[in-house]
């Protein structure tokens, strides 16, 4: 049915920019039937806004798109749905209080009246050919993640999608959830089927796909068969300079108790126990991660500790103040008590636009957040925050227009620098980050990983939540591992396997 | 694979991008455009319906609201009444509190400054009446914006129901108020409170009649300013309109910025029911809002909060209130032509604020691509 080296799409000369910046340059690229291309490169190198050209989500400024050898112009999702593209996005594009098997048939106006019977039929027949496992009665509000994503590319192959373009497919799975999406893509491509990656992480490029496109800052680098390509290669032609692949650790040099968190326990507004009786310690120039399946308690862990989330009788936070030696209560306060009481705890949440920082702010009026307040005065003193906004600028090399250009606008590393830097410029003794490194590129968080080593070095308490297990293993010193709100095991970050960590993030009780 | 069909499209005609950032002079030209398309699409529609010469139909419209001093300073007093509710508006929608209920906020207050003058209007030196006056006005209307705010803070209830539902408690509690100052007897109206003593009344300043409401709301209007971009209390309002998340992690109080925040616009607004009874009508009845409590909304939004802007816009409506009843009255046209004006004119004004975020690109014609390919 297919021959290996039939084309499916062909793009040549794709331009597209959005007012000043140019998104993608004069791009060629050709996809195969039959095979997994990914396409690699750095955050905001203009992967996903290529794919969207061809799922008619942007029109190109320039260029010509060809499908199945022939010129197109794609204007529409529908447009791309005649030709036969489906996209899966990041974001899931589903309506929660609808079925999955109404989630599929929206919008496809098929011309009769909705056959429930013959819809579910056909979609465990794709399921069954494929290998999914989703139930077309269920409702999506009460899907796992995974339950989303496997729907969605349900959606697009009902609609008979030839060509699968898939946007960061794995950023929100775990590790055997992957595994799992890696043998459907490789059921399609063994159907004929033309399957898209568009991601940053090596190692998955390697295990999936059979040719690898990179792209670099918008512009077009090469295509290179996977069999040719190490990690070092790849990472070569992505970042343009060869980047050390290893995370320094310095030895602990300073260690004192600084947060003893008892007896933590988050009972949340459905009445399901998030966090249940956590105890540990962390100590000062020591980076302590925090492993875990997302959705274990990590963010609950964090905002307990932030004075954010109310918790349960009987739970104990206290911090020993390194100066004073005086010992603290958290429980109970809030951000503004936690400042007053003298403890300088800061802390990078997860959601960067909607928690960390103000998007219609610019990054002047972001570094005041927290001590806008300060002093007296009614009025707001902006030179300080002029100044810090102007020192990160430049230490951190952001990107951006202009300090006062809302952070929003800025790309996800370049809101990162942001909101890292405000938070280490507050001189912390305990620093918490909440995924720190996620959805950046290797050189943004190479600069993040090492602000957390100086931190360390200085003294500071980190507690580092991550989810790439390559990552904590080098870079922290103990690893604590969460399941289901409950600390499944603390193990040395030096001498632990990734195996022995992933076998507790899994651990049942 | 399976045959696909033909296509054939053509580029898509226009495309709307969005731009980047414009510049301050690039945004008013836009907005000039804008309005001149709107006097031409006036014109067109003026002369198609009516007959009439659209030269002189705007001629008397400019004379309706400026043509003589006392017309020029009812458009003032109009403009400064929108001012001022926009004003009381602005850090409510700021922090994204959608406060409708404008309209009931200036009702209480107005309610209040009447029931002063009646009951002490000839009790108490003028300089004390006019301050009791000024503080009842505030408190109704911070009241009126506090009991939402309230609610909305302590069990989330929804801000624009509530908002809305309290300006019908405010035109009833307007009608009882009217029935029991009813004079003369039978009229159902409070007609002009103290047109004897004139207590409780606006004093010229400057020799004009409404140089005191001027005089207040331009106070108002750079308190207001320097309230919201320069206050502590002015960023935790755009903190919080932002991201109730972020404020929290701020430290920021939201409950109590949310209500402090309502108690003030309420005040500003319950203030200009007090310069609409005191300083403009000197009498109190269900219309005395007259829909500005809505009306101020698209003022503060087109403004996007900034009060100098405000003044601006204000006086386009005004202007536009007036110009429409003159012509209305002049050419013997009904209310509703003028009505459509109006209309039009707000639509190209709001149209512009479009194009100053987004632009539109036009397909290449043949002929033009074949040019180009020639080079």
């Amino acid at each position: 049915m297919s021959n290996e080296y039939k084309s499916a799409i062909r793009m040549e000369g794709v331009t597209k920019t959005f007012g000043s910046v140019i998104a993608n340059q004069n791009i060629n690229l050709d996809i195969r039937y039959g095979e997994v291309l990914s396409l690699l490169g750095e955050n905001g190198s203009g992967k996903t806004t290529l794919m969207n050209m061809l799922s008619g989500i942007y029109f190109p400024d320039a260029g010509q798109i060809y499908v199945n050898d022939e010129p197109v112009m794609i204007r529409s999702p529908k447009d791309a749905f005649d030709l036969k593209i489906g996209m899966i996005h990041q974001h899931f594009k589903l309506v929660d209080v609808f079925t999955a098997a109404e989630n599929i048939v929206l919008g496809l106006n098929e011309g009769k009246r909705y056959d429930k019977k013959e819809v579910a039929r056909r979609v465990r027949e794709i399921c069954a050919k494929y290998g999914f496992d989703i139930d077309p009665e269920q409702k999506v509000y009460s899907m796992s993640v995974s339950q989303k994503q496997t729907l969605e590319i349900v959606k697009v192959l009902y609609r008979g999608a030839d060509i699968l373009i898939l946007d960061e497919p794995t950023a929100v799975l775990t590790l055997q959830e992957i595994e799992k999406l890696f043998s459907v893509i490789r059921n399609m491509r063994a159907d004929g089927k033309s399957v898209v990656i568009i991601t940053h992480k090596l190692n998955e490029v390697l295990a999936v796909s059979d040719r690898v496109a990179i792209l670099r800052h918008g512009e077009y680098i090469a295509t290179v068969d996977t069999k040719d390509a190490t990690e070092l290669s790849l990472t070569e032609m992505m970042v343009g300079k060869k980047v050390e692949l290893d995370i320094a650790r310095d030895d602990i040099a300073d260690k004192k108790l600084r947060l003893a968190v008892k007896d933590l326990t988050v009972v949340n507004g459905d009445g399901i126990t998030v966090l249940d009786h956590i105890s540990f310690d962390a100590f000062s120039g020591e980076i302590l991660g925090v492993a875990g399946i997302s959705g274990c308690g990590q963010k609950e862990l964090l905002e307990s500790i932030a004075g954010l989330q109310k918790t349960a009788e009987g739970a104990s936070v206290v911090f020993s103040d390194p100066e004073s030696g005086e010992e603290k209560q958290l429980i109970g306060t809030n951000p503004k008590k936690i400042r007053e009481l003298g403890v300088h705890l800061s802390f990078v949440p997860e959601d960067r636009l909607g928690m960390g920082l103000v998007g219609s702010m610019g990054m002047t009026e972001n570094m005041m957040l927290k001590n806008y307040s300060d002093g007296k005065s009614l009025f707001l003193d902006r030179k300080q925050s002029k100044a810090l906004a102007e020192r990160i600028l430049t230490e951190l090399e952001v990107v951006t227009p202009g300090i006062n250009t809302p952070v929003r606008r800025l790309s996800g590393g370049n809101v990162q620098k942001v909101l890292v830097g405000r938070e280490i410029a507050a001189a912390p003794t305990v620093l918490m980050t909440a995924y720190a490194v996620r959805g950046l590129d290797i050189n943004t968080s190479y600069t993040i990983y090492n602000l957390l080593n100086e931190q360390k070095k200085s003294g500071v308490a980190v507690i580092y939540v991550g989810e790439d297990l390559d990552v904590l293993l080098q870079l922290c010193d103990r690893i604590m591992v969460l399941c289901g709100g409950k600390i499944t095991g603390i193990v040395d970050g030096r001498t632990a396997t990734k195996e022995q960590v992933g076998a507790l993030m899994v651990k049942s009780h | 694979m399976s045959h696909l069909p033909q296509t054939h499209k053509k580029e898509p005609l226009v495309r709307i991008v969005k731009r980047d950032a414009v510049s301050a002079k690039k945004a008013w030209g836009i907005r000039i455009i804008g309005l001149l398309c709107a006097l031409v699409v006036c014109a067109v529609l003026i002369f198609a319906l009516t007959k009439l010469n659209p030269i002189s139909v705007y001629t008397s419209m400019f004379r309706g609201a400026f043509g003589t001093a006392r017309r020029s300073w009812q458009t003032i007093r109009d403009a400064m009444m929108l001012l001022c509710v926009s004003l009381g508006l602005a850090p409510a929608f700021m922090m994204r509190f959608w406060n409708i209920g404008a309209e009931g906020q200036i009702l209480v207050g107005g309610v209040a400054t009447a029931g002063c003058m009646i009951y002490l209007g000839d009790k108490m030196p003028t300089p004390l009446l006019f301050v009791v006056m000024f503080a009842a006005s505030i408190l109704a209307g911070a009241l009126w914006g506090f009991v939402p705010a309230f609610f909305k803070a302590k069990f989330g209830t929804n801000e624009t129901l509530f908002t809305l539902m309290m300006n019908y408690i405010a035109i009833q509690l307007t009608s009882y108020f009217v029935a029991l100052w009813e004079k003369p007897f039978g009229s159902n109206t409070v007609g002009i409170i103290n047109d004897r003593t004139n207590a409780g009344w606006f004093r010229p300043l400057f020799g004009q009649q409404y140089g005191w409401n001027v005089v207040i709301v331009l106070l108002i209007t750079i308190g207001m300013y320097f309230y919201l971009r320069h206050s502590k209390q002015g960023y935790e309002i755009q903190v919080v309109g932002e991201s109730e998340n972020t404020a929290r992690y701020a430290g920021i109080n939201v409950r109590r910025v949310i209500m402090r925040t309502m108690i003030i616009s309420g005040s500003i607004c319950g203030l200009s029911g007090f310069i609409a009874v005191a300083g403009a009508g000197h009498t109190i009845s269900v219309s005395t809002a007259g829909g500005r409590g809505f009306t101020a909304i698209i003022v503060a939004w087109l403004s996007k909060f900034n009060p100098f802007v405000m003044i601006i816009f204000s006086f386009l409506l005004a202007f536009l209130d007036k110009g429409a009843a003159e012509i209305a009255s002049k050419f013997n046209l009904n209310d509703h032509v003028s009505s459509i004006l109006k209309g039009i004119i707000l639509f190209f004004v709001l149209g512009s604020e479009f194009f100053i975020t987004y632009k539109l690109i036009f397909r290449k014609s043949e002929k033009e691509i074949a040019a180009k390919e020639e080079k």
